[in-house]
């Protein structure tokens, strides 16, 4: 990772040429570091400018157009200031979407690990066929959300197979009107999106549990562990550091969640807060609704809640992996 | 490494013994709940609505072709798959072209700046991208490239970059010292060396960042949605959206456009599982 050519000269070592360089005249080197020049601009610069271009810039026009009251035609010039932002915290739905992010947010942590830790646990024992079922396991995670989203929306329809499932397994108690009641849509979407992404926590997992070291399992075993001692004393805390990344990577995609729920929750049902996120209600408001101004505010807040979330996240959590890989084993 | 079957060879026999009824039985049931309903979809595209309707959890009976038949012959279905196709090529030769150029630099020149350049990349990983896409509508509409393949492939190919220098720089860093001397001496230049031995080396990477990016742009759903509002560049996910909402009563049709629309997925998955499943796991390591 380090610099590959401070590892040709040890600490201290003479400043001799490298070998393969060619010699250094005073005007040839000032040549060659020109040359090394164009070469860094000319190969960083179209990835820069695109990333720069099409990532950060849209975020600082955010800002801009948040202060305004635009319907997107001309530029914006009715200056209103941060009326925007304070209109959203004051609107309802606004505030039921920021309460229907948590739940998947904390829904999913809370629903997703434990389960994709099961699974992870139970694919990484040996037997055969073990590699089938762990792809069987992915293939949700590969399917586009549009397609996962539909699919569920015809098998949760009234009436439809999942309510005659439930009625042939003498459960019919249970129908309910998954994804019309506005008490039980957002339950429903939680269970959609935990079916499409703990495929993504698994994979991470088996990759966390293929580095566990062989030895140490072999080792407890020999102690006389049994197979749950093993996973709870030995592999569960060498996991650490794969389930804290996993909860990063899965709480951002919570925060910004769009197409499942756009595609499953009629727009009647979204409209009344019952399910709809941060992300819907931006595009609701400021595409489709063409409240521009407004929209982008929203987009600002959601930019600001998950850039904050992710540096404390960063800072308290995945940090502890870097000083915590030893000391916590300590006691 | 020994954990994983897929690499160890046949001779480990204790990796291949028979695992324990119960393991077998909680795999199988976990694997049904994962797959049951992508089955149905595609089963259910072989019912006819009426059937449907009657016995909603039933198997086909007779079996039908007619919804597959009738999806294919639609030109719409074809013409979204092209839009599909092109859209996702174009974001994987972008991104890996100047994904591949930056993490050259970030991993064999040795220049002032280079760890701020390679932070300041690797914070788009932290950059919540969904939440800039009203202003990138507005900046794409400013520069007259809406319903043009142009406005998803370039924003797209910036969503991607970070994750692909984020795998490729280890990687490059990690060929050695040794043959970048040895390519001097035969007179190769810093691009001669990329260009004949970095590229050729690290072509599983590339395949590994290519993959990722063509999955992520095949399944993307709402920067077409907002700048993609000519129905004649409609990618396959638009397609299945309008398509199901468009004909709603006829839910047969529906099961047969949708499974069509995901059978690339799945096909491509099938064959690029290591890829997806080993970028995964490489950019959370890396």
């Amino acid at each position: 990772m380090t610099s590959t050519d401070q590892t040709r000269f040890p600490a201290g070592g003479v400043s001799t040429p490298p070998a393969g360089h060619r010699p250094a005249g005073r005007a040839s080197r000032r040549a060659e570091t020109r040359r090394k020049w164009y070469e860094i601009v000319g190969l960083t610069t179209p990835a820069i400018a695109v990333y720069v271009m099409f990532v950060l810039v849209p975020m600082g026009f955010a800002v801009y157009y948040s202060l305004y009251r635009w319907r997107g035609v001309g530029p914006p010039t009715d200056y209103v200031g941060l009326r925007n932002y304070t209109l959203a915290f004051q609107d309802p739905i606004f505030l039921d979407a920021l309460r229907n992010n948590a739940i998947i947010v904390f829904g999913s942590l809370l629903i997703q690990g434990p389960v994709a830790l099961g699974i992870a646990l139970l694919l990484n024992r040996r037997f055969r066929g073990r590699a089938l079922f762990r792809l069987l396991v992915f293939v949700p995670y590969v399917l586009a959300e549009v397609t996962v989203g539909i699919m569920w929306k015809l098998i949760l329809v009234e009436d439809g197979t999942f309510d005659a499932l439930l009625k042939s397994l003498g459960l019919g108690g249970l129908v309910q009107a998954w994804l019309a009641d506005l008490d039980v849509v957002i339950w429903t979407l939680l269970f959609i999106l935990t079916w499409k992404y703990v495929g993504f926590a698994i994979i991470l997992l088996l990759a966390g549990l293929s580095n566990v070291p062989h030895e140490l399992t072999e080792a407890a075993a020999i102690d006389g562990a049994s197979w749950w001692q093993t996973q709870r004393h030995v592999t569960l805390p060498l996991l650490g550091p794969t389930i804290r990344i996993w909860a990063f990577l899965s709480m951002i995609g919570s925060l910004q969640v769009f197409d499942v729920i756009w595609v499953t929750s009629v727009p009647a049902v979204r409209s009344l807060g019952a399910s709809g996120t941060m992300a819907t209600y931006m595009v609701d408001n400021g595409f489709f609704a063409r409240l521009w101004g407004y929209g982008n505010a929203v987009a600002v807040i959601l930019f600001v809640i998950s850039f904050v979330a992710a540096l404390l996240f960063q800072r308290f959590i995945l940090r502890r992996d870097i000083e915590g890989a030893i000391t916590r084993r300590a006691n | 490494m020994a954990t994983n079957p897929a690499l160890s060879p046949s001779g480990q026999r204790r990796a291949l013994s028979w695992g324990t009824p119960l393991t077998y039985a909680l795999a199988l049931a976990i694997a049904a709940v994962s797959i049951t309903p992508i089955l149905y979809v595609i089963i259910g595209g072989f019912r006819t609505t009426p059937q449907i309707v009657a016995d909603p959890a039933g198997l086909p009976d007779p079996w039908v072709w007619e919804n597959y038949a009738r999806v294919l012959g639609r030109s719409n279905f074809w013409q979204q798959a092209f839009n599909s196709g092109v859209i996702a090529l174009g974001t994987t030769l972008g991104v890996v072209v100047l994904g591949m150029a930056a993490a050259f630099v970030l991993a064999r020149y040795t220049f002032r700046g280079r760890e701020g350049l390679y932070t300041f990349f690797t914070l788009g990983l932290l950059f919540p991208a969904g939440a800039a896409i009203l202003p990138l509508y507005l900046m794409l509409r400013d520069l007259n490239l809406i319903n043009s393949y142009y406005a998803v492939i370039l924003p797209q190919v910036a969503f991607q970059l970070p994750l692909t220098i984020v795998i490729l720089r280890p990687f490059l860093s990690a060929i050695p010292r040794e043959l970048e001397d040895a390519a001097a001496i035969d007179g190769a230049s810093r691009l001669g060396f990329l260009w004949r031995i970095a590229l050729p080396l690290s072509r599983p990477a590339l395949v590994t960042v290519g993959v990722l990016a063509f999955v992520a742009s095949w399944n993307a759903f709402l920067l077409p949605l907002l700048v993609l509002g000519d129905v004649n560049l409609h990618t396959l996910p638009l397609g299945v959206q309008s398509f199901s909402s468009q004909y709603s009563t006829d839910t047969a049709g529906v099961l047969a456009f949708t499974s069509l629309a995901m059978l690339p997925a799945l096909l491509f998955f099938t064959m690029a599982e290591k890829q997806i499943v080993g970028g995964l796991q490489g950019a959370v390591k890396g």
